[in-house]
């Protein structure tokens, strides 16, 4: 019996230190060289993602996933050195995007230079270092956290934008993408709406954070923003906590694009699961452009509102017409049934932005 | 010599690992669907197969028998799998990355393919000295992917047949295989292990 034990030890031990052996060996891919848009440069490890790689040396891709390769943000443009896609990008990239050289950062190893391209408002990105300010539970399972922003303390960004939070566990560093709910003319602080997930590493942190806690950040990410050149009406559609950047798209219509007609529709399971119904029913009283349709899936006793769920409650109230835009945020399931009706009504596709979790 | 061709004719047709035992099932069913990514699969699996089986039998021979310890057989058996899947992969990406892309997700896959080990314990039950144990791992693995080509080219004509919609797709593939199986019944009066 001894016998067994000791061999079964030695051989896991050999296994181990072969395996050791051979990524320290083979997988040493030496120092490459890193080209972004052919005038910045940098040197990394070779042998780790180029998503890593770019993060360790500040310059911020989005990656709302991070690094499963199953969101597509951090998709680059990969001019030379990176080979064909992997099984696992062909899944993500489309067809044009894969012969003109994108790339999914995260999956794909860093073994030689290579030159890459980056959109220039990536450049813009920059990391910040904030603190707590507040932390209050508003249902059973989202919480209002606003951060103070300590260094840089102005975060310029566009209504619907999202930072990203950097989260260190386990030796590990992992970051988690999360919409700004908040006016953007106040540069100065944000607020996050987060939902607790069990065993979820980001609301996890972020739930257990109190207020006067340091935190990174880094942002503005995304390209759904609300687009102010246009005098169209505005469509707003949240589901559950995607009402986040949502609000912030309302609070920078009230003080600038009041001559808009914006609606909200906003989709929750129960009255306890609504969370600023005030603030939206008091601005849809006080402005005859602002119209708020909430809608409650499992309703309670005694609810006077729409029930259904979200795209049940537009067919009836919106209004068709081909001139508006649209801003959706919530469940895949949720933004693929309202831009069917939203399509049906004469919204053109190229007008509907969302924003899936 | 002739005993060695005896062996890989055998493993590959009359006692093929997929169709007379029915290892390997899962991939298989779910892979057959593209004659492409069936072959790749295949190659896959003979590669990996003639490897662990050959290392296997060696730590067999070598170390687990002289010090009695043939009960560990299942245990190491799955470590060697394992391990060589991952060195294969690590060497394959940093000189061979075309082909590294070729087997894509394939090779990960490989170490939970039961056919692998089903073969490694065989030659086992069976006494093969080496070189049988060579020629056997090498043609299960080539008779494996004869059946998953073949079971792919069958698939593709199913689209132009319409069999019993609760069937579903891995249904009438089960089914298939049970057909395939019987046709390879046929060969067992050639040769037998």
């Amino acid at each position: 019996m001894l016998n067994a034990l000791l061999f079964m030890n030695g051989f896991a031990l050999a296994i181990g230190l072969l395996i050791i052996f051979m990524d320290r060996v083979i997988s040493n891919y030496g120092v490459c060289r890193i080209t972004i848009n052919g005038d910045k440069e940098f040197e990394t490890k070779g042998g780790q993602s180029l998503l890593r790689s770019l993060l360790e040396n500040k310059y911020f891709i989005p990656s709302a996933c991070g690094g499963k390769g199953t969101c597509g943000y951090c998709k680059v443009k990969v001019l030379d050195g990176g080979g064909p896609p992997l099984a696992t990008e062909a899944l993500i990239l489309t067809g044009p995007e894969q012969t003109q050289g994108f790339r999914l950062s995260c999956q794909l190893k860093v073994k030689n230079d290579l030159h890459i391209e980056i959109p220039p408002e990536y450049l813009e990105i920059q990391e910040y270092r904030g603190e707590i300010s507040m932390s209050e539970l508003m249902t059973s399972d989202i919480r209002r956290i606003r951060i103070k922003l300590v260094e840089p303390n102005e975060l310029p960004y566009k209504p619907g934008q999202y930072v990203q939070i950097r989260i260190d566990h386990d030796g590990e560093t992992d970051f988690r993408a999360y919409s700004m709910a908040s006016h953007p003319d106040d540069q100065s602080e944000i607020e996050l709406n987060v939902k607790k997930i069990p065993d979820g590493l980001g609301s996890g942190f972020l739930h257990s954070l109190a207020v006067g806690d340091p935190l990174d950040l880094s942002g503005p990410y995304g390209d759904f923003y609300l687009h102010t050149d246009s005098n169209d009406r505005i469509i707003c559609v949240a589901g559950g906590v995607g009402l986040a950047p949502l609000k912030s798209i309302v609070m920078y219509w009230q003080d600038h694009q009041t001559h808009r007609h914006i609606e909200l529709y906003y989709g929750a399971r129960s009255v306890e699961d609504l969370y600023d119904h005030d603030i939206f029913t008091a601005l849809a009283a006080e402005h005859e452009n602002f119209h708020y349709y909430p809608a409650l899936s499992d309703p309670n006793d005694g609810w006077t509102g729409d029930t259904g769920f979200i795209h049940t409650v537009m067919e009836t109230h919106l209004e068709p017409g081909e001139a508006g835009e649209a801003y959706l945020c919530g469940p895949p399931i949720m933004i693929e049934s309202v831009t069917e009706v939203l399509q049906s009504k004469g919204i053109a596709s190229e007008r509907i932005w969302y924003d899936k979790f | 010599m002739q005993q060695y061709f005896l062996i890989l004719f055998a493993s590959i047709l009359t006692s093929n690992i997929a169709l007379t035992y029915f290892l390997g099932m899962c991939p298989f069913i779910t892979i057959s669907r593209n004659i492409g990514v069936a072959a790749g699969m295949g190659i896959a699996v003979t590669c990996v197969m003639t490897l662990t089986a050959t290392a296997n039998w060696l730590i067999n021979e070598y170390l687990l028998i002289p010090m009695g310890l043939h009960f560990l057989q299942f245990l190491v058996f799955i470590v060697m799998i394992a391990t060589i899947v991952q060195v294969l992969e690590l060497v394959m990406d940093r000189y061979t990355p075309g082909l590294h892309h070729a087997f894509g997700i394939f090779l990960p896959l490989i170490t939970v393919n039961c056919a692998i080990l089903g073969v490694s314990l065989l030659m086992v039950l069976r006494s093969f000295s080496f070189g049988q144990t060579v020629a056997y791992s090498f043609g299960s693995g080539m008779g494996w992917m004869l059946a998953i080509i073949t079971m792919g080219a069958l698939r593709k004509r199913l689209i132009f047949a319409q069999p019993l919609r609760n069937f579903g797709a891995a249904g009438i593939t089960a089914i298939l295989a049970g057909l395939m199986a019987l046709a390879f019944i046929g060969f067992s009066g050639m040769a037998s292990l």
